[in-house]
């Protein structure tokens, strides 16, 4: 149930914000530093997921298969390999460090 | 949404060249559709293996739509973080679409009846192809043809991952934990341009790791969104100084580029950057025109493009 009620929360939340954007009349949400805020916030959000999500076990802190799958997703990301092959290759990489440790 | 286009429309050939530019438009915006459209699967994969049920995965990606907050969501929710502080992670990652309507707004000049349609299809994918066409009906195009294939692979996708993710067996065997954080860092890869954004962006990954054994699980996440207005406050001390010494104000800069995609604009809002903290050393006035500082914070050069071939 709180799943459900998180789900639609944000579904709702995300869809109002889009539909802000392109109802609200230019110059509004215009303000430079809101507009920088809105860049580097995605940026800083995204960053640490990406930390917490490949270095985090629950609550603690952890060096396991995900790090070297996530290494080969940088590492295919500098290649400027297409997204989808940047994702298969963390899978494959973290899935092969499994099978191997 | 948001996994990046795996086709950057700005590799493509630009579409006002072509005879037929609809036709090219179409190209374009079916390439990013389906490349981005497939990844599909690995949400429904990772929502599954997180505890979902292929019913709630299928719901967030009919009602969410928009793939960084989904993935963020269900992480959240799948390491027992608070509920709350879960939406509200998502709810921050989603609030640059309201960036984008802005912009395609003024471009596509929709109807007051079919914005509330149009909304939904707001994301990075649809922004990035409708923002570089040179016409209000390129744009539309481009934005409705991304938008609807998109819309319609994603969650063709999404069931297939969600009721294939129980075939599949233990999915952290499979790797499959580790699409989360993939897709998390080839969204961020083309927005770390600049010095100001690395900062960001490595500081967001201190505090968060930092916070992680401390706070309940989904705050540390938010607690590294601070990153952004330090780091914003810290550039913001200097820039005033810079200022002061009539370097020319960054602001003027980002009212020009109507038509260029979002993160071109990005680009284009770091360029004056350079020019502003120029004036801080003692070597300002060489510095000025192209010193090494300029070059570096200028990402407009191929490198820029080459970044943004990652979206």
């Amino acid at each position: 149930m709180t799943t459900w009620l998180a789900i639609l929360g944000t579904a709702l939340s995300c869809y109002l914000v889009k539909l802000l954007g392109l109802s609200v009349p230019a110059g509004v949400l215009e303000r430079p530093l809101v507009r920088r805020l809105a860049a580097l916030v995605p940026i800083a959000l995204l960053a640490a997921l990406t930390g917490i999500q490949t270095f985090g076990d629950g609550r603690a802190l952890t060096l396991d298969a995900r790090a070297a799958g996530v290494a080969a997703a940088a590492a295919a990301l500098l290649l400027r390999a297409p997204f989808l092959v940047v994702v298969a290759a963390a899978v494959v990489v973290t899935a092969l460090v499994r099978a191997l440790g | 949404m948001t996994p990046p286009s795996a086709q950057d429309p700005s590799r493509l050939p630009p579409s006002h060249v072509a005879d037929d530019g609809s036709r090219a438009v179409v190209r374009d915006a079916l390439g990013v559709g389906i490349a981005v459209g497939a990844s599909g699967f690995a949400f429904g994969v990772t929502a599954v293996g997180a505890g979902l049920g292929p019913a709630q995965a299928c719901a967030m990606s009919l009602l969410v739509f928009t793939g960084a907050s989904q993935f963020a969501l269900v992480g959240a929710l799948g390491s027992g973080g608070n509920p709350l502080a879960a939406v509200a992670g998502a709810f921050f990652l989603g609030v640059r679409n309201a960036f984008y309507g802005l912009r395609l707004s003024e471009l596509l000049g929709l109807p007051r009846w079919v914005r509330p349609l149009a909304a939904q299809m707001v994301i990075d994918e649809t922004t990035a192809v409708a923002l570089p066409q040179p016409d209000r009906r390129r744009a539309r195009i481009g934005f409705l043809v991304t938008g609807l294939t998109l819309y319609v692979l994603w969650n063709l996708t999404t069931l297939l991952g969600a009721l294939g993710a129980g075939a599949l067996g233990d999915p952290r065997r499979l790797g499959l934990d580790a699409a989360g954080p993939a897709v998390f860092l080839a969204l961020l890869a083309p927005m770390l341009h600049g010095t100001r954004e690395r900062l960001v962006a490595g500081s967001a990954v201190v505090i968060g790791l930092g916070l992680l054994p401390v706070l309940p699980a989904g705050v540390p996440v938010l607690a590294a969104g601070l990153a952004a207005p330090i780091v914003l406050a810290l550039y913001g001390l200097r820039g005033r100084g810079a200022r002061a010494d009539g370097a020319p104000v960054r602001d003027a800069q980002d009212e020009r580029g109507g038509q260029e995609k979002p993160e071109a604009r990005e680009n284009a809002r770091e360029k004056p950057d350079a020019r502003e903290n120029a004036p801080d050393g003692p070597d300002a006035r060489e510095n000025v025109p192209d010193g090494p500082d300029a070059r570096e914070n200028a990402p407009d050069g191929p490198d820029a493009r080459e970044k943004e071939a990652h979206r």
